[in-house]
This record gives structure tokens, sequence and C-alpha cells, in this order.
């Protein structure tokens, strides 16, 4: 007992003294995604421009914005999602950008800047670094196995017809864990508004997720990635990018298992991670330093040969790998792009009402 | 002089007084405070601001002003999902107690009773997986118990089943996996106490002609009592509000209160709710650390 707890007062010291030799002058915290960068993007920035940066990870939207509404989050990059931003702007979370320190901005894709101009007016607080979809995450042999070589894996009929959906039961099948990403998917299913408030329309949809709750394994936002890459799933939705991952792990792994990804032709959600300063960040010329470099075109293009996702940087399109560029599930051609929706910004109390009923369509009552 | 030196001492706390002073300082600034600040939470308003609650207090043109929202506490009563969750939470405490405490006990004796040397090696043995972090063991537990895991291909490979068993991501796994990581919780207090008893009661009671069962049950279990009631507080109490197990293990149907108050703080943002949710699961493990207290009080009055 008395060296377990020995040990425990080492390691929270070692945690204590940590965050206080980190308080020097040229230093940049920045706080992103897990696997959302390339393996070197921070080590040359600390080359080029002799900032050393703290970069440490967060795995959910959630876990950022209680950091960021907490005050004193200690950042001086975050990257929430354009849906989360939106509500982060009004609660006073970001400073806006100095643009005449971004001469990189002029990289940016303009139509994708129109996009998520909704969730920030006059694109005034953030970049837009990745975008992706939530689609179909599946494995094509499982699949097949289980519906016969016609499976209709470009449609959400895959999942929301539930002879399909039980007929996929005993492979595995994953849903995200997230009111605001799925229950609109749904909605936009029976053809409804995806940001419709109306009750009548929010029971249809969770009767239709309710039918097919028994073929369901679990709701979860991350752990699909892994099990899709070692065959514990057959379909998943699931980000785009994410799948892509899982594919690369499943061919790292040997290829036994097959993993695709496929935009429904319904339509699907679309999702920006836009990079931003909050409003006590400490370093903010070196964090605007930092945006500028990430909208440098052989920077950006980089990141995304290693995560998958496809970037809102224009001028990084020809040095993207040719193998993730022409993949439609990661850039998708203009006809499918036109099928994307954006996830909704609802107002607080509304989404009250979503995850209540998302948390009874999870306990299939 | 004399009458400055004194007034000085009696201001300088004497060796008792530090010696209590410095755990009451610990309690009051690590519970008590972060106690008061839930609680004040849990009557505040839900916000869309930094921090995201609406302050509780006001003081303009020399009025104080105390605005004390009861509305979060009405809306756990208003929804029949936070009474299911702290059910749920209750139920599977008390469950993984009592099946800690089946295996448990029979461990504990058995180090009890063996001999001196290995009483350290074995309980070292039941102490060491706590060396590790909870959240590494839990993710074994989740590789071990996968439809292709270690479990389910061992059991195929025997022939005892001929499709994978789902484990993973039911309240089998949470029960698994609670009773796994607080078993060490259960058989220490249970092998402190059993350590201690006196063998001459055994023999005497063996000499009167008592059977080997009736000695365990009328004279072993009696007097390991305060030892199974601290064994079973150690894991009741932290499992009501376990998050982690059931998170990782667990599957969408395990409704237990560490989660909805998960959801209430980063899907609802609303903290008022979350922390009144927590001030209300406190108010409920209340009853069980009375009752402990009160028996180990009783325990103090038998010793002195």
């Amino acid at each position: 007992m008395k060296s377990f707890g020995r040990t425990l007062l080492a390691v929270s010291f070692l945690g204590v003294f940590g965050t206080i030799a980190q308080a020097n002058d040229k230093v940049l915290r920045v706080y992103n995604w897990s696997d959302y960068i390339a393996p070197d993007t921070v080590r040359k920035f600390e080359d080029e421009t002799g900032i050393s940066v703290v970069y440490d990870v967060f795995d959910s939207n959630e876990t950022l914005e209680a950091r960021l509404l907490a005050g004193k989050s200690g950042y001086d990059i975050v990257v929430p999602s354009n849906s989360f931003l939106a509500k982060q702007i009004k609660a006073g979370v970001y400073q806006p950008l100095d643009k005449s320190k971004l001469p990189n901005w002029k990289n940016l894709n303009t139509t994708l800047l129109n996009n998520v101009a909704a969730s920030d007016p006059g694109n005034a607080h953030a970049v837009p670094y990745m975008w992706g979809s939530i689609g179909i995450g599946f494995n094509p042999d499982k699949v097949r196995q289980a519906l016969g070589a016609d499976a209709p894996v470009n449609s959400w009929d895959l999942l929301f017809k539930p002879e399909n959906a039980a007929k996929l039961k005993s492979c595995g099948i994953s849903f995200l864990d997230s009111a605001t990403e799925m229950l609109p998917l749904a909605l936009h299913y029976l053809g409804y508004p995806v940001n419709s408030q109306d009750p009548q329309h929010l029971a249809k949809a969770q009767e239709l997720f309710m039918k097919i709750r028994p073929s369901v394994a679990y709701f979860h936002s991350s752990k699909y990635i892994s099990d899709l890459a070692n065959g514990n799933l057959c379909v998943a939705v699931g980000y785009s990018g994410d799948v892509v991952q899982a594919k690369a792990r499943a061919e790292e792994a040997g290829g036994m298992v097959k993993v695709e990804y496929s935009i429904p032709k319904e339509g699907a959600g679309s999702f920006y991670d836009m990079v931003a300063i909050p409003h006590d960040a400490e370093h903010v010329e070196a964090a605007h330093q930092f945006i500028n470099f990430l909208l440098r075109p052989d920077i950006m293009a980089e990141i995304t040969n290693n995560v998958g996702y496809s970037n809102a940087n224009a001028a990084a399109t020809p040095l993207v790998d040719e193998a993730i560029r022409n993949d439609p599930g990661s850039y998708p051609p203009e006809p499918v792009l036109a099928t994307l929706y954006a996830i909704p910004d609802q107002p607080i109390s509304f989404a009250r009402v979503m995850t209540r009923d998302w948390t009874r369509v999870k306990l299939g009552k | 002089m004399k009458k400055l030196n004194r007034t000085l001492q009696s201001l300088i706390p004497s060796g008792r007084q530090l010696v209590i002073g410095v755990p009451f300082i610990w309690l009051c600034l690590f519970f008590l405070l972060p106690f008061f600040i839930v609680t004040k939470i849990s009557f505040t308003e839900a916000a869309l601001a930094i921090p995201p609650y609406s302050e509780i207090y006001t003081y303009a043109e020399q009025k104080f002003q105390l605005l004390l929202n009861l509305s979060n506490y009405a809306i756990l009563g208003d929804d029949e999902l936070y009474i299911s969750a702290y059910l749920g939470s209750l139920k599977v405490a008390f469950f993984s107690t009592l099946a800690c405490l089946l295996v448990g006990f029979p461990m504990a004796y058995a180090i009890s009773k063996a001999n001196k040397e290995s009483q350290n090696v074995l309980m070292l043995l039941i102490m060491m997986p706590t060396w590790t972090a909870i959240l590494i063991r839990v993710y074994a537990w989740m590789g071990i118990l996968s439809n292709n895991g270690l479990l389910n291909g061992f059991l195929m490979w025997t022939g005892v089943i001929s499709q994978p068993l789902e484990i993973l991501n039911t309240n089998v796994a949470v029960y698994i996996g609670v009773v796994y990581a607080y078993l060490p919780f259960m058989v220490m207090p249970l092998y402190a106490n059993l350590v201690k008893h006196d063998e001459s009661l055994l023999e005497a009671a063996s000499d009167l002609g008592s059977s080997k069962f009736n000695s365990f049950w009328k004279i072993t279990v009696p007097l390991a009592r305060n030892g199974i009631i601290a064994g079973c507080m150690l894991v009741f109490i932290p499992v009501v509000g376990e998050f982690v197990i059931p998170e990782l293990l667990g599957g969408p149907e395990t409704l237990m209160i560490g989660r909805v108050l998960w959801q209430e703080f980063f899907n609802n943002r609303d903290w008022p709710v979350a922390s009144a949710l927590a001030v209300v699961m406190l108010l409920i493990l209340i009853v069980p650390i009375l009752f402990f207290n009160r028996s180990q009080a009783k325990e103090m009055e038998g010793r002195a």
C-alpha cells in the first residue's frame, strides 16, 4: 500500500511540474482532435519559427467545449466543429482573426468558406481546417454475405429498412452516439427538413430508429474505427475520414478485412472542423503564425495524406495523394456534394429535447 | 512581557491541533468547498456564456438579491429517466457488491489462513493490478470479451459454443468489469479483519463439539462483520458513481447515473442540471455512509 501511495504521489507531482515547466514565452498551446495532423507538421513549424508547441488532443466536441466554457482553457489554438463553433462564438469564446497576419488565407476554397459562414458570419473567427461527411463505413465481404450481391450499400435503406438491419445484426452495426448528428439523418431520410423542430417529425425519426434499434450493437463515436478494421463490425455510421483510417489500419494488418466508405445517394450530413483562437489565448501572435502555416498548400496536403480527411485548401488539392483526391468518399464530385447538408445548429432548449429522444432510442424504450 | 508571550503562544497551534488540522483543512479545501460550488451551480440557470450558467446573487443599488432556481431539481423528478438511472446505478452497485463479497470473502479467508510469508505475497498479488491505470485494464477486458476476443476464441476452439457469445456491450460485461476492478477493495479490509481473529475461539468451539461449518458461521462471520461492512462500502459507494466501466464495457441499455450526468454536462451543456444530479447522488450515498460510520463507531466502543 505504501509504495502504491508513493507512486500516485510521484505521478501527481510530475503532472504539476510538467505544467509549470511549459510556461515560457515562445510557446504555443494547441488543442486538436486525436489523429488529426501529419506526424511532422508540428516539428516543421517549430524548426521554422523557433516557437515550441505544446500539442494536446481531444476526442469529442463536448470535451473541448466543456474546457472552453469553463474559461481559461490555456490553449491558443482549438479546433471545434462548425455546429459547436456557432454556439461558442455566441458565448464569446473566440477572438476575431487578424486576417492581415494570414496571407495564406487566399488559398482557401471560396465555396467552402461560404458554407461555413453560416456558422461563423463573415468568416471572422475561424478557418476551415478539414471537412468530412457522415456516411456508411462497411465491410463489403460481410455485408454481401448477409444481404447478397446487390446489398444497397449506396443507400440509407441498408440500415433504415428493418429487414436489412436484422440480417446485418449478427455481424455488427454501430451508430454514432450523437443526437445532433443522428436525428437529422433520419429526418433527412424521411424527407423532413434536417433542422425541423416539429415534434411530429422528431417522433417519426425516433420511430424509425426504434424499429432497427434491436439490431444495433452499440452507439459510439470512435470505437467503430478499430472494430471496422479488425472485422468486429460490418456496418458503421461514421465520419468519412475515420472510415478511411479504419481502411488503412485494416490494410496494415494484412488486408484480411476490407473496409469501404460510401455517401448514400439520399445525401448525408457534413461537418467542418474549424481552427480558432480563444479570447483568453496568451500567445495570439504565435497562434496566427500557426494558422498561416497550416494554410500553406504543402503542409495541408501532407495532413490530408496522413489523416484521410479532405481539406478546405483549394491550392492543396493538386498535392494530395491521387488515391485520396480521386476517392469520391473523401473528395466527392459536384453532384454528390450537392446532396450533403450541414449539421444544424439548434438552440439549447431544443438540443435537450433531441438528447432526450436519442437517449430513448439508445435505451430502446 | 509575559502576557505578550502567552498571547503569542496561544496563537501558535499546539502539536495536537496541527495534526488534527491538516486533514481537516484538506477536507474543507477538497471536499466541502467543491461541494458548495456544485450546490451553488445546481441552483443557477443554464446560459450561453463563460461559465455556462447564471449568477445566483446580484448586488445593485445596495440591494443584495439571491436567486435560487429550483427547476433543475424539478426536472429530475419530472422525467423518469433520472429516477431509473439512479435505480440502475444502485442495482449495479448492489449486485456487484454482493458478487465481490461472494468472491472476495473466500479469497481473504484463504489468505488469512496461509502461512505468514505467503500472506504478504498473496496480498501483493491482490493489489498489484491496481498499480496499472484502470483505463488500461478496462481496455484489456474489451479485448477479452469482444466477439473476436480471447474468451470467445477459446470457447469456440474447445467446441463449447459455435457462435460467439455476445458479452461486450451488455450489462454482463459491466458486472464483470466492476467486480474485477473493485475486488481488491473488498479483499483488503476483509483480510485485515480476518487475520486478527483469535484462533483459540475456534479451538474452544471444536472442543465443545461444534462442526467446522457451525464454527465458521457462528464465530468467524459475526467477528468479520465490520470487515464485511467496510469492504461493502468501499465497493458500493464508488460503483454508484462509476462512469468509465459502463461507458467502455456497457451497451446502450446500461443506464447508470454517471453516464446521464455526463450527458447533461457535455451533450446538453446544462451544468446546473448536472450539478443537481450530483448533489442528489451524494444525498443518496449519505445513507450508507452514515450506516458505515455508525458501525465503525460501535467497533471503537467495543474496543475501548
